[in-house]
């Protein structure tokens, strides 16, 4: 057990190195884009008086790496700045954010993991057969599908067309759970991907193990076929769907742009979109730090989970 | 200010939030021939039967995201200043010719020397109950005034003296003025110059303002809930509620207005127009004239300080092809004059064609023949690539190479202020005098053209020295002659703007194009 906490312990670290090295990119990228929070706030109207004047009283007449100093110093305290454009705290956009992203992606898990589970292990049993071919077609043609065109494809028919469900989830604001109507469309949109690419992973690890020696070792000793398919074939298939699935959640929580701005739903992909327009430096590093520590720990999860399932490739993540 | 509406893709299929065009009304005036309309007139705000009161509007606008404001000062997007109109008054706004109408302003005299403006305020109060009074005007205009900060109205109330300006009386304002500004309604109906109580400061709780709508909520880019104040001094709103609902998206906006979600759809694409016009659905409204589209020609630098190449580029563009190309054929040809169909507008000047043979004429008395020179353009606002790419294929007919650039849209009007030699251009509705004023003086600051003529500025003040209106209109269309044969601005077209709107709602105006009194206008709308 030492060796997984030292393990997990430089993990850690690592995740903060690599949480730091983010936020400065962040921050050397969007002082390296053309214009700054003074240039965007003026817009079509680049007075250079104004632009300077904006520039005074955002602060932004100061050096970059003063300015970056500062909020560093501050995050020590948990402090995330504040907005250049609006001067509220970067602790309140993030907040603002949060709610829509956690349940979007709440709701698209839950229904993700049994989906993918049920129809990876389905196409696996039939291998070969119509089920399996039916599976995997359609998967492969779903995941070719962008989310854009799915979205605007079933806003159409299913809201404009059939009337059975609101197309956006426009006012909504914080009680998208009191809608739960608005919501369909948008998880649908989520799920399609990630649905097909975790059916093919569970699918392929199944058949992969069902084939393995010692699946046929223990069919010799006579082990009922349940109890092999779910208790040693599918823990097998875990180990990459894991990851997956890791890499789900994080594009899930780090703001699903598209869907967001299709269905009107304000999360952290809109702060994000706006904080990049407004050249809002302090809220986009929130955004680093969040985003950083999020993939952080689930990249960790993930790992641990295949840690314990597939304990070959454990110390290699 | 120019640009209204940016609705460019920041990346496929998302339409980036739209800024305002300052200074700007907008009016859609030359658009008594509204073709294209479904009953205009029938449903302007004054038609459509007896107004209904009661009931709630949602409106659906591009916003900015969660550093929105109700601050009515810091107002820069469309939705800020719909949801600012609503709240707030300014003491003139523009109708739809872009004249200055008193709101809370009830009259204005000149002195002699036009640097001296009595202004009488109309009986009217704030959401509070406290009436509107002349140490409020005076707040205001000196807060938007404040050198230490930057709000968008400071250069419109540049010429106000607003140390030795005074409050004779409650409702009198006597301002002074650096110099004689024939023109001064035009100030107080400024993008932004909005009147707010005196020492206001907080306008994220509970704003406080005279306007017809007094404040219930607001979240940051999400949505606002005003309700009817029933003291409006110009006649209480039809309206009990109107909420205005922040979608970026124009497919999003569309849909949820087709999808009875919202009752009002704010900047709609001439393709969904075309797709919903006629259709029964929903009512399409055009805005005619909101938006100037140009080429911006350095005036000042090879190879358009030669005027012959300035003229021989006025022939090579086929303004037909460019508004139908660029702009899906939603709007009007220009004839390189801004402000067609406002007032002073120099609408006798023939249109001009174009003339292959004279431009190349006139580009080989300029040596300039076989030129090459760069465009400069964004997705920065609807129809600009398109038009970049249409034109340069138009003047390679007459041999010239016209290469086009692509620039960032978060800079690009910084960019091309004072680099390049030609840019793509546009130009929300504003007064044909604040156009002069802010781009083409030698003392403008967004002089796009780099037009500095000591003779113009001379015709400018001349114009604001000028009391009488038809002598003023005179020196006008001298300068606008001016323009129209050696100026720097390409104008090829003026842009309609587009709404949608529920069947049920009656009573919005159809001549109002972005940013005059009646676009966004919802107190005299009503849901039927």
């Amino acid at each position: 057990m030492t060796g997984l906490r030292s393990w997990l312990v430089r993990r850690l670290l690592l995740g903060v190195v690599q949480t730091v090295a983010v936020v400065l990119l962040v921050f050397a990228l969007t002082e390296a884009l053309p214009g700054d929070a003074a240039v965007a706030l003026a817009g079509d109207q680049p007075d250079p008086g104004r632009i300077a004047a904006l520039r005074e009283t955002l602060h932004l007449d100061r050096p970059a790496p003063v300015r970056l100093g500062e909020w560093a110093a501050g995050l020590l305290h948990a402090d995330l700045g504040t907005s250049l454009t609006s001067g509220r705290p970067v602790a309140s956009y993030l907040a603002a954010g949060f709610g829509p992203t956690l349940v979007l992606t709440a709701l698209t898990l839950v229904l993700l993991v049994p989906a993918a589970g049920g129809l990876g292990v389905l196409a696996a049993r039939h291998e070969g057969r119509l089920a399996d071919r039916l599976i995997s077609a359609v998967t492969l043609a779903v995941y070719a599908v962008p989310e854009f065109a799915l979205g605007v494809l079933l806003a159409a028919v299913f809201a404009l067309r059939l009337g059975w469900l609101p197309p956006t989830a426009v006012g909504y604001g914080d009680e998208l759970l009191a809608h739960p109507a608005a919501l369909v469309l948008p998880v649908l949109v989520l799920l399609a991907r990630p649905v097909c690419s975790l059916t093919r992973l569970v699918r392929a690890g199944m058949i992969d193990a069902l084939a393995s020696p010692y699946v046929a070792q223990a069919r010799r000793y006579g082990i009922p076929g349940a109890r092999i398919r779910y208790a040693h074939a599918l823990p097998h298939a875990l180990g990459p769907a894991a990851q997956q699935l890791a890499r789900t959640v994080d594009w899930l929580l780090c703001g699903v742009i598209v869907v967001e701005a299709l269905f009107v739903i304000p999360g952290l992909g809109t702060v994000l979109m706006n904080a990049v327009t407004e050249r809002d430096i302090p809220v986009l590093q929130g955004l680093a730090v969040v985003f950083g520590g999020t993939a952080v720990v689930l990249n960790l999860g993930a790992d641990l989970v295949t840690h314990r399932f597939v304990p070959r490739t454990g110390e290699a993540a | 200010m120019h640009d209204g509406p940016l609705d460019a893709p920041r990346f496929p299929g998302l339409r980036r939030r739209g800024f305002l065009a300052a200074a700007g009304g907008a009016a859609g005036l030359g658009a008594l021939a509204l073709t294209g309309c479904t009953g205009p007139a029938g449903k302007a705000a004054d038609g459509g039967g007896t107004p209904r009161r009661g009931g709630k509007l949602r409106a659906a606008f591009a916003g900015g995201g969660a550093s929105e404001t109700l601050d009515p000062h810091l107002a820069s997007l469309f939705v800020d200043a719909a949801r600012a109109k609503a709240l707030f008054d300014k003491l003139a706004d523009f109708g739809a010719d872009l004249s200055a109408e008193p709101r809370l302003a009830a009259s204005w005299e000149p002195n002699a020397r036009l640097d001296r403006w009595t202004v009488r305020l109309r009986e009217a109060s704030f959401h509070n109950g406290k009436p509107v009074t002349a140490r409020d005007v005076l707040y205001s205009y000196r807060r938007i005034a404040d050198p230490h900060k930057a709000f968008r109205a400071k250069a419109s109330l540049e010429p106000l003296d607003l140390a030795a300006s005074r409050a004779p009386d409650q409702r009198t304002v006597e301002f002074a003025l650096k110099r004689p500004t024939a023109e001064f309604p035009n100030l107080l109906a400024a993008f932004g110059a909005y009147i707010v109580p005196d020492g206001a400061q907080d306008f994220d709780h509970a704003p406080v303002g005279s306007g017809p709508f007094r404040f219930v909520s607001f979240m940051p880019g999400r949505s606002a809930l005003f309700r009817r104040h029933d003291a409006y001094w110009d006649g209480a709103p039809h309206l009990d509620e109107l909420e205005f609902l922040v979608a970026n998206e124009e497919s999003a906006r569309l849909d949820s207005l087709l999808g009875g979600q919202v009752d009002y759809a704010h900047e709609l694409t001439p393709t969904t127009a075309r797709a919903h016009e006629g259709r029964g659905q929903i009512e399409i409204v055009r805005l005619r004239n909101s938006a100037m589209q140009s080429f911006a020609m350095k005036t000042d630098r090879p190879p358009f300080d030669d005027k012959r190449v300035r003229e021989a580029f006025f022939l090579l563009a086929d303004r037909k092809e460019l508004v139908d190309g660029a702009l899906s054929g939603a709007g009007e040809i220009g004839n390189d004059l801004f402000g067609k169909g406002y007032e002073y507008y120099a609408d006798g000047l023939p249109q001009r064609e174009p003339d292959l043979d004279r431009a190349r004429h006139l580009l080989k008395q300029a040596g300039a023949e076989g030129l090459r020179v760069t465009l400069d353009t964004s997705a920065v606002a609807a129809g600009f690539t398109e038009a970049a790419a249409i034109f340069r294929d138009q003047a390679a007919k007459a041999g010239v190479r016209v290469k086009v650039a692509m620039g960032s849209k978060d800079s690009y009007w910084q960019d091309t202020l004072d680099s390049g030699s030609l840019c793509c251009y546009r130009s929300g509705a504003m007064p044909i005098e604040s156009h002069f004023s802010q781009r083409l003086l030698s003392a403008s600051t967004t002089n796009a053209t780099q037009w500095r003529h000591k003779d113009f500025d001379a015709l400018y003040q001349q114009a604001q020295s000028t009391n009488n209106r038809q002598d003023r209109a005179a020196v006008y269309a001298r300068m606008q002659r001016r323009l129209y044969a050696e100026g720097g601005f390409l104008v090829w077209g003026f842009a309609d703007w587009i709404l949608g709107t529920a069947r049920t709602v009656r009573g919005v105006a159809h001549r109002a194009p972005a940013n005059t009194l009646d676009w966004a206008r919802f107190d005299k709308v009503w849901l039927a």
